[in-house]
């Protein structure tokens, strides 16, 4: 019953590309909603518009839309880019081909660094102004005061909303088989059509990212404790 | 842009001529795999919140299956996976059902909505008051007239905005059914982009459509919320 039927090392391979994809979105996502919170929190108009802007888009279309949309035309405005570099300078032949991997890494920070954004701005002001006002009477510069006051802080509120956010990149990250990335699905999908017992792969596949899940919610486990240290809980 | 609107506006709205498409189809995969999701939400989202371990057990386990594995992946497992059993094949009602594209795409669908919903309301019937529970126990009501007039009416209002969310990321799910040949929107402006090599202007079309679809249904939610939810506004 349990036979791999030799796929075992394919479907391994596939498992790591799915973590790795994963793990490169959500850094990219991170960043992106860092930049997003601070913007739409500055008190510049144009940074703040931009922002709310681009969270509202990018939330109200569906990501598999959003994937195909960047995939295919990203190329060829690189394509066309490279194209008139070419014009300019005749001697090299510039080329640069977007494989699926990193276009899913682009797309998936792109999408998720939206929701991000929405994380860290609740988590942002829920620090209290006092920290920072005081971290400010304390002669720190800006970065200071976001990487020893802020950050460390904002972190416990927007843990919840990481979690969630990390489970919901895990499992787009298949939506990137679609375009031709060989992931977890696409290795179970093609050993399925070779042995003709695709139920059987797919199940495979569907446990990986339950396993996936389980170490994950761990993992939160952990990191919800370490942030929590130093706050005392109201008692019921 | 104009070429692509001026071929394929009639087969992104409702019809290619042959079957419901487009933004219809997109429509009909939403309002019936949340209706199924909710009609399967409801009752196990009760018995989530049962003492018994045989009975919350199962349905915590329907959960965690279903909300830990991506929607694609069980729509894979619905559409190609089941047709190829072999006992599936060889009984012809079971066979029929799963060797239509759309059954399968709202049995997948209708299935996870309502993992996710189950999850929605359970969350929304333990939170209810202690004290509207006592009160209705004290006239007299019956665990069935508590559930009807107490438990239920409240719980699903409170779940509301979560609701919607959850409606709105189910409107984002539903593009997966273009992998199983439903003839949604994004299958509609794939096969524009196959037609015509513009990538940005099919795919764009087709954001453009589900981002007012969803903000259609963002401010029909509000509406609901600002008249369900008028006794908890400040």
């Amino acid at each position: 019953m349990f036979n791999l039927a030799g796929y075992g090392p394919q479907i391994f391979a596939g498992t790591v590309t799915t973590v790795e994809l994963s793990v490169l979105s959500l850094i990219v996502s991170f960043v992106i909603g860092l930049i997003g919170a601070s913007a739409k929190l500055s008190r510049n108009r144009a940074a703040r518009g931009a922002a709310t802007l681009n969270t509202t888009i990018i939330r109200g279309v569906p990501d598999l839309v959003l994937m195909l949309l960047i995939f295919y035309s990203l190329q060829i405005w690189i394509n066309d880019f490279t194209d008139w570099l070419d014009n300019l300078q005749n001697s090299i032949d510039f080329e640069f081909n977007l494989d699926p991997f990193t276009s899913g890494v682009i797309t998936l920070g792109f999408i998720y660094g939206a929701y991000f954004t929405e994380t860290f701005r609740g988590a942002f002001i829920a620090v209290p102004k006092g920290q920072l006002e005081a971290a400010r009477a304390f002669g720190m510069k800006p970065f200071l005061v976001f990487r020893r006051v802020l950050f460390p802080q904002m972190m416990r509120y927007a843990l919840p909303g990481l979690g969630n956010n990390w489970q919901v990149i895990l499992k787009a990250t298949a939506l990137v088989s679609i375009i031709g990335l060989s992931d977890v699905v696409k290795a179970a999908q093609a050993a399925g059509e070779a042995t003709y017992r695709t139920f059987f792969f797919i199940c495979i596949a569907g446990a990986v990212y339950l396993m996936l899940t389980i170490i994950s919610n761990g993992v939160l486990l952990y990191l919800e404790r370490k942030y929590m240290i130093g706050v005392r809980k109201a008692v019921l | 842009m104009i070429y692509i609107v001026q071929h394929y506006w009639q087969a992104l709205l409702y019809s290619d001529g042959y079957h419901i498409t487009g933004v219809a189809m997109t429509l009909w995969l939403l309002v019936l795999s949340c209706a199924i999701g909710f009609c399967l939400a409801l009752p196990l989202a009760i018995a989530r919140n049962s003492k018994n371990p045989l009975i919350w057990g199962p349905v915590w386990i329907y959960g965690f299956i279903f909300r830990g594995t991506p929607l694609y992946v069980q729509l894979l497992l619905i559409y190609t996976g089941v047709y190829g059993l072999h006992f599936v094949r060889e009984t012809p009602m079971l066979a029929d059902f799963f060797r239509s594209a759309i059954d399968c795409t709202l049995l997948s669908f209708a299935l996870n909505t309502g993992a996710y919903t189950t999850e929605i309301f359970y969350g929304a019937i333990r939170d209810t008051s202690h004290g509207e529970v006592e009160a209705g126990r004290a006239y007299g009501m019956s665990q069935f007239t508590l559930y009807r007039r107490i438990i239920i009416p409240s719980a699903l209002r409170r779940a509301l905005p979560m609701y919607s969310n959850e409606v709105i990321l189910m409107l984002h799910a539903t593009t997966l059914a273009f992998t199983a040949t439903v003839p949604d929107i994004l299958k509609i402006t794939n096969d524009a982009y196959i037609a015509t090599y513009a990538p940005f202007d099919s795919f764009g079309l087709a954001a453009v459509i589900y981002l007012c679809i969803s903000f259609g249904l963002i401010f029909m939610f509000r509406r609901a919320e600002r008249h369900f939810l008028a006794h908890l506004a400040s």
